[in-house]
């Protein structure tokens, strides 16, 4: 009798025990949670989309550090603009580093002798296609059916429809950047489901296809005005503008008409203007500069904190005898200069007659003894970005900057329209060409016609030094000399170009930075760029 | 479906064995004690030969069994004890000595889920007994049997109090997963993460209480953990109680430790005239008046004492054993401070005429720790050797720093901060509880004494607590951040919070047989096993010394509760066939949270056989040969183990409070998806061993060979994701292979066994061969590898690769040219692909961190009451890269920007500048690190009885670390990982201790 109790109490316990199990092994986290949950409610919807425009500007989910988005990188050099600033300044005239400078990859830029493994053309590479991955998911999760499965409707179901709108001009301007900088991608769009099957690669005529289609099907389901930080038709134009220019490069077909008739547009109907002092465009209130800046990354002192974007802007480009607190900073990184080259642009380098020429020259050589230069004060360093106010107050923090970083603005526009013109004579009106460029100068001469040009003085050398003089370290440099046919020819040299100190041209393969070997390495879909 | 059919067999299993029976007979009483002692025996087997009929002696040494027609014969055999037969006739069997067996093969081995005879083992299994531990000041367990084990590699992780240690058993079979082995104390199996506030959870358990350490290292012994078992299970069995008398012992120790060795930077003399004849005069002026030895100001002589009560005695006729300790260690780098209090209980009861065996474990420690502030260490080495300690400014609480008028903290920018004011001006203190213990209650069924069911109900809960202090003078954290009304706030005042919740029920059921018409034996468990892990990680907000959250950081949840389980059946046959082979089969199915259903369940089988040679006549009369013993075993055990607990799961993680973005007026935190792998499964291992127990001269010399060879599949590897596949571009994915092979030798010789004077050696030799099999899941011969490891002086850059073909962990560097002379060429290298380009693609694999073969080496001298010893030990073929020389060893880092630096002397030598790229990747750092350590030397005497008789005092004195012979340049060889930078020094300790038994 006992041993029947007993075995059946066995038996029982162990029966138990068997089928309770299966079910304590499936654990979850405390705190993240999986996409049915975060796409149950609108709130969820525009927390997923913050990402998809956040991933422009963080490096991950802990600021400053903590949680990156990008491997194979240092986290704090993994964001989008810290990364394609290096890759279109230090490649260029514009921007030098010195030894000691340590971040890998770096010293390979600026001699024009980068490899495939380079750790930041791979940074740049897979950020971009972080943020397009993101934006495919979003655009997935925001279809007319998970919608209406998840029961969003009415005002709420619009408002995500037009999130899914913004985050595909996200995707369609990062592809621009992938053509630009490594010509033909792998390409994926919402219709790849991730892991299903291997992106196949695009050529970068018909990338630029697919961009032009998005942006000008866009141009029409995105609103004219929209909150600030968030995409408008305007972006989308100035975007259309800034592919048409480059159309010769990327498509082979040269398209100055559609450029130019684009940033008039932006002008135009978008109603944009230039602020009136060229000094306060990067300040740590510029988020006020609404009248010039079309669409911008946003940063907060506080609240968006990362060791990219304009806190590595303000930071890096302070040492020497530079004063941190004048730069609204507790202390400089001490890394980035400029060749000698971009101060010659300007009258005096002291902006007391042009107001862009914005350099700090005390203890400053500016001549490079070396590549990399031994030290800070070799060459001169920029002060365009400064973490304080218009007032002169400091930012809301030492250590990470406030201010929002342009990627589109009036002055661009205003260029863009003039060379588009000068190029193609029918694209457009010389004298409104003529205009822009002046309206460019007369607010660096500080209200003064003092430094204003006639139509015999506009031409396309005098383009492609005043957009280094307006745009300078604003990410144009490499590919507005790839246009022109001076970035790897010898027609155009800077101290150090190809690693000698005169310079010298490079080959021409090197128009184009390769796909990252890694990425060649896992899908088979690649091939390499040629040359590498 | 597999999974349904084993545990299907399992229950049936429970159903077998319970399904036996047995009757009653005539009743035959006895007692048995020690023949030396005369002290009673529990526990000793008393089987009617011939039969299956047994019964075991209680507290006080009785034993009743069932003898028909009380006629027959009685085999007494007790563990550690020479095997008696006795003939009885009626009902007093009368009292029986039993003759302790000196033998070494009689040892008891505890393995998982029981105890085996030594030479009962199939498996490669070593046990270290406290009588062969380490000596001296020894605050954390593991470090006790440092050198006495081939195969096992423990390197402590510096020499700070409570300092934990790396182990590694046979090489370590993964990359990217754990290669700690699992450890089980008394049953319950530690996770092996730390616990927050405590530099090294394992430090919590007190060195004293321990009595051995059995370490399982081949699959035919491990396989019974399954999926943690791939890196070898390390049981630690703690000092139990005995019955007889009360006896009390009482240690004490005194120690203290001193520098041995420090970072051989310029003194303050050479620093002068290296910066006057290199300098600027804006340089030369930097300089101070003062000849200061920072590293002398940090370090100081540090104090322990160590003080240890246990009483052991029986309660009820139940051997029990009761220890409290208690550790106040100074650490060597000032402010750096441990205090432990432990408390250690067992009690052994037994019910129903025995049939009903408890155990109680209970351990409990309370350690207060204060952490010094680390930094300290390597800015020692770079702070200017001619500034004073103290400024005579009361700023910065009066600390000398590098000035800046111009910057809003004063402070200059990058400079270094003083080494003794980051010391002092830190408290960072910590209070770990922690409390492990378990109840194991063994039923042995009246009716059918030969089936035993075995439950074990175990815990290990900790709580770590702990706050961070730094007031707002300290130039660390001087004016952090200016608040809205323009009010600075500096220093730190911040809190962390962690507690663990883990929990243990085991249940088993073992059957055993004796053959006797085949002289066989038959021994089988089967079991199941719910192991769970809760973790709470509660969340603060940084905050100022005056109480004030810096802006930005209040968290974003106020606590994290990671959580996994294991769910296990496992069974075990052990065989024996004329007691001349032996069998042993293992089975375990593990179930792990951490994969996904469909991967969730993996089986992991063993079984090994063993030839006692000596047994066979040819051996049997053999005078030189008094035991031999061949094994060969095979299995496969998983390793989970350091891969993430919800990786396989697609899910989004909303943004701190400090990564949020803002669209129009609103800061958004962020939803971001991760990046998973849904496969995600353990990692495999394979383990072959062949093994050879050998004993000669009656026992005087004897050890072990073993050969073996560990191959890993699903070895979790780090690879690129195709762009635009998965929210990561990197991904551990199970794709790699990857093998150990090595030979383990081991000998222990008694050279001189007299009645006055003994003598005995013990050394043990193990070679290791790691090689990377497969890394990608096609072959790529493009692919040259999974680069990793950074280093200090380059933000991003990375040390080491994984490459087909060669060692985990292979250096990847640039081959350094050198001049006539032999001195390094500043900044050039060999162009390797000869492409007239040093880049990337010059680098190549050069060395690694792992030892080619180790060493450890034991001597003993006994002569009448003195004794002494020493334990030695070496590595052979291990490289370490000095990341002290590369960061400090340049002309580049002596001059900053309005500051300067100390150098590395090697600089002297090598006039590296370090503004040529790619210089901190030269492999004139990697240095052959080879070195023999005597890690201590013991003294000893037993001064007999003291205290009118009724005490037994010894006393005795120890030096550790004693010396080391390397070739290696930088401040110690023995640095696990292989990147040597701002190495806490392991000190050379002086203790002396006495050792009182009541």
């Amino acid at each position: 009798m006992n041993k029947i109790i007993l075995k059946s109490t066995l038996g029982f316990l162990l029966v138990a025990a068997i089928s309770s199990c299966t079910k304590n092994l499936d654990r979850l986290p405390t705190n993240d949670t999986t996409s049915e949950v975060v796409y149950s409610s609108f709130e969820g919807y525009q927390q997923a989309f913050a990402k998809v425009y956040g991933a422009f500007a963080l490096t991950g989910n802990a600021g400053p550090a903590g949680n990156g988005d990008v491997q194979a990188i240092d986290e704090g050099t993994s964001d989008f603009l810290r990364l394609y600033w290096w890759m279109q300044e230090i490649s260029t005239d514009e921007a030098v580093v010195q030894v000691g400078w340590n971040d890998p990859g770096i010293h390979f830029f600026h001699p024009m002798n980068w490899t495939t493994d380079n750790v930041i053309l791979k940074g740049l590479y897979y950020r971009s296609f972080y943020q397009i991955t993101l934006a495919n998911d979003f655009i997935r999760q925001a279809s007319d059916a998970n919608l209406a499965k998840r029961g969003i409707t009415g005002d709420n179901a619009a408002k995500v429809k037009q999130f899914a709108q913004e985050a595909r001009f996200l995707r369609a301007f990062q592809y621009s950047v992938m053509m630009d900088l490594y010509g033909n991608p792998p390409f994926a769009t919402e219709a790849d489901v991730p892991g299903a099957s291997l992106p196949r690669q695009i050529s970068r005529a018909d990338l630029f296809d697919y961009v032009e289609r998005e942006l000008k099907d866009m141009e029409n389901s995105i609103p004219l005005t929209n909150e600030y930080g968030r995409v408008n038709k305007s972006a989308v134009r100035a975007l259309l503008s800034r592919i048409y220019l480059n159309a010769e490069i990327f498509r082979g077909v040269a398209k100055n008409q559609e450029a130019a008739a684009y940033a008039k547009k932006v002008v135009d109907e978008g109603g944009y203007s230039l602020i009136s002092d060229y000094r306060n465009l990067m300040r740590a209130d510029n988020n006020t500069n609404k009248e010039e800046f079309i669409f911008t990354i946003n940063y907060d002192g506080i609240r968006t904190k990362g060791y990219g974007g304009t806190t590595f802007l303000t930071h890096a480009t302070v040492g020497g005898g530079m004063t941190a607190s004048n730069y609204g900073i507790g202390g400089g990184w001490g890394g980035v200069r400029t060749t000698k080259n971009l101060p010659n642009l300007f009258p005096d380098p002291n902006g007391s007659t042009d107001q862009r020429a914005q350099f700090f020259t005390n203890g400053q050589n500016i001549e490079l003894d070396a590549e990399p230069a031994s030290s800070f004060t070799k060459g001169y360093a920029v002060t365009k970005y400064r973490n304080i106010t218009k007032s002169g107050s400091q930012g809301s923090s030492p250590d990470f900057s406030d201010i929002d970083f342009p990627l589109f603005r009036t002055a661009e526009m205003y260029l863009n329209y003039a060379e588009a013109v000068l190029r193609d004579p029918a694209a457009g009106d010389a004298t409104t060409a003529l205009n822009y460029i002046n309206a460019l100068r007369t607010r660096a001469y500080g209200g003064s016609t003092s430094g204003n040009i006639n139509s015999t003085q506009l031409t396309l050398d005098f383009i492609l030094d005043e957009r280094a003089r307006e745009l300078q370290w604003e990410c144009f440099r490499r590919t507005d000399l790839v246009r022109f046919a001076k970035f790897t020819t010898d027609a155009y040299l800077w101290p150090w170009k190809g690693g000698v100190s005169s310079g010298t041209g490079v080959a021409s393969y090197r128009n184009l930075f390769p796909i990252p070997a890694s990425d060649v390495n896992s899908n088979s879909n690649l091939t390499q760029n040629p040359g590498y | 479906m597999t999974r349904t059919i084993t545990q299907f067999l399992f229950a049936s299993l429970f159903f077998v064995l319970l399904s036996f029976a047995a009757a009653a007979q005539d009743v035959v009483s006895g007692n048995v004690s020690d023949s030396k002692t005369g002290a009673p025996l529990s526990g000793v087997t008393v089987t009617l030969k011939g039969t299956v009929t047994k019964a075991q002696t209680t507290g006080d040494g009785l034993f009743k069994i069932n003898v028909p027609a009380k006629n027959g014969t009685l085999v007494i055999s007790y563990v550690g004890y020479v095997t008696q037969e006795i003939n009885v006739a009626g009902n007093n069997a009368g009292s029986i000595s039993l003759v302790q067996s000196n033998q070494q093969l009689n040892e008891v081995v505890v393995v998982g889920y029981g105890s085996a005879r030594k030479k009962d083992l199939t498996g490669a299994v070593t046990v270290v007994t406290s009588k062969d531990f380490q000596k001296g000041q020894i605050s954390s367990p593991e470090q006790l049997i440092a050198g006495k084990v081939a195969g096992v590699s423990i390197t402590s992780n510096g020499g700070a109090p409570g300092s934990g240690s790396t182990i590694r058993i046979r090489g370590g079979s993964s990359l990217n997963a754990s290669n700690d082995p699992l450890i089980v104390v008394d049953g319950v199996p530690l996770d092996n993460a730390g616990i927050s506030g405590s530099a090294n959870a394992l430090s919590l358990i007190n060195p004293n209480d321990i009595e051995s350490f059995n370490i399982l290292k081949d699959a035919s012994a491990t396989a019974i953990y399954g999926s943690r078992a791939s890196n070898g299970v390390i049981i630690i069995t703690t000092k139990r109680g005995q019955a007889g008398k009360t006896k009390v012992n009482f240690n004490t120790q005194l120690s203290v430790g001193k520098i041995t060795k420090k970072v051989d930077v310029l003194a303050a003399d050479e620093f002068r005239s290296y910066v006057n004849a290199n300098g600027t005069a804006e340089q030369k002026s930097l300089m101070g008046n003062a000849s200061t030895d920072w590293q002398d100001e940090i370090y100081q002589s540090a104090s322990t004492s160590d003080n240890n009560i246990s009483i052991t005695g029986a309660c009820h006729n139940a051997p029990y054993r009761l220890s409290i300790g208690y550790l106040n260690q100074q650490g060597i780098l000032k402010t750096d401070k441990l205090e432990r209090a432990t408390l250690g209980f067992n009690y052994s009861p037994k019910f129903f005429n025995n049939n009903l065996k408890a155990d109680i474990n209970f351990k409990a420690s309370q350690t207060g720790t204060r952490f010094a502030n680390r930094g300290a260490i390597g800015t020692a080495a770079t702070f200017d050797p001619t500034q004073p300690v103290y400024s005579s400014s009361n700023r910065y609480n009066g600390y000398y720093e590098w000035l800046d008028p111009n910057a809003t903290t004063g402070l200059r920018a990058l400079a270094p901060k003083n080494p003794v004011g980051l010391l002092q001006q830190q408290n960072d203190v910590s209070d770990v509880k922690r409390s492990i213990g378990n109840l194991v209650l063994e039923y042995k069924l009246p009716f059918f004494p030969a089936l035993r069911a075995n439950l074990n109900l175990g815990y290990d809960v900790a709580n770590g607590t702990g706050t961070n202090y730094i007031n707002d003078s300290a130039a660390s954290t001087y004016r952090r951040y200016v608040d809205a009304g323009g009010i600075p706030h500096g220093g730190v005042s911040s809190n962390f919070r962690q507690e663990k919740r883990n929990t243990l029920m085991e249940f088993y059921l073992g059957y055993n047989r004796d053959l006797t018409s085949i002289k066989s034996k038959l021994d089988v468990i089967a079991g199941y096993s719910y192991n769970d892990f809760l973790t709470t990680n509660y969340f603060f907000a940084d905050r100022t010394s005056d109480g004030r959250v810096t802006p930005g950081s209040n968290p974003k949840f106020p606590f994290d509760q990671p959580r996994y389980t294991l769910i296990s059946f496992y069974g075990r046959l052990n065989f024996s066939l004329m007691d001349r082979f032996l069998l042993t089969a293992t089975v375990r199915d593990d179930g792990s949270s951490r994969f996904s259903s469909d991967n969730r369940w993996g089986i992991f089988p063993s079984a090994a056989l063993a030839w006692k040679m000596k047994e066979e006549s040819f051996l049997k009369n053999s005078k030189v040969i008094s035991d031999m013993k061949l094994r060969f075993g095979y299995g496969v055990t998983g390793q989970q183990d350091g891969i993430g607990y919800y990786d396989y799961i697609p899910y989004y993680t909303l943004s701190n409070n400090s990564a949020q973005y803002q669209l129009g007026n609103t800061f958004y935190n962020m939803y971001r998806p991760n990046g998973y792998y849904a496969n995600r499964q353990w990692e495999q291992t394979a383990t072959t061993n062949i093994g050879l127990d050998y004993a000669l001269l009656n026992n005087r010399i004897n050890g072990s060979i073993e050969v073996y060879q560990k191959k890993t599949t699903k070895l979790l590897n780090e690879i690129d994701q195709p762009a635009g596949t998965n929210f990561s571009n990197k991904i551990v994915a199970n794709v790699g292979d990857m093998e150990n092979r090595g030979v383990e030798f081991n000998i222990n010789a008694d050279v001189v066994k007299s009645k006055d004077f003994t003598w005995n050696i013990g050394f043990n030799a193990t070679y290791n061969r790691n090689e990377i099999t497969k890394l990608t899941i096609s072959d790529d011969p493009n692919y040259r590898g999974n680069q990793y490891g950074g280093i200090s002086g380059g933000t991003g850059t990375t040390l080491f690769i994984n490459t087909v073909g060669l060692p985990k962990g292979s250096f990847y560097v640039y081959q350094q040219v050198y001049d006539a002379a032999g001195k390094p060429i500043d900044g050039l290298f060999e162009d390797r692909n000869r492409d007239g380009l040093i880049n990337t693609d010059d680098l190549y694999q050069y060395k690694n961190a792992d030892p080619e073969a180790f060493f450890g080496f034991t001597t003993n001298v006994n002569y009448k009451k003195f004794n002494a010893g020493f334990v030695m030990r070496a590595n052979v073929g291990n490289y370490v890269y000095n990341n002290v020389n590369s960061t400090l060893g340049t002309n580049n880092v002596i001059f900053g920007t309005g500051y300067l630096n100390n150098a590395y002397s090697d600089l002297l030598n090598t006039g590296i500048t370090g503004t040529k790229a790619g210089y901190i990747l030269s492999d004139y750092y990697i240095q052959n690190a080879s070195f023999l350590r005597m890690d201590n030397f013991n003294l000893g005497y037993n001064l007999g009885k003291v205290l009118k008789g009724s005490a037994n005092l010894r006393i005795n004195a120890n030096i550790q670390n004693v010396f080391v012979i390397t070739k290696y340049k930088g401040l110690d060889p023995e640095i696990q990982g292989g990147v040597d930078n701002n190495f806490y020094p392991r000190p050379r300790t002086f203790t002396i201790g006495a050792n009182l038994d009541f």
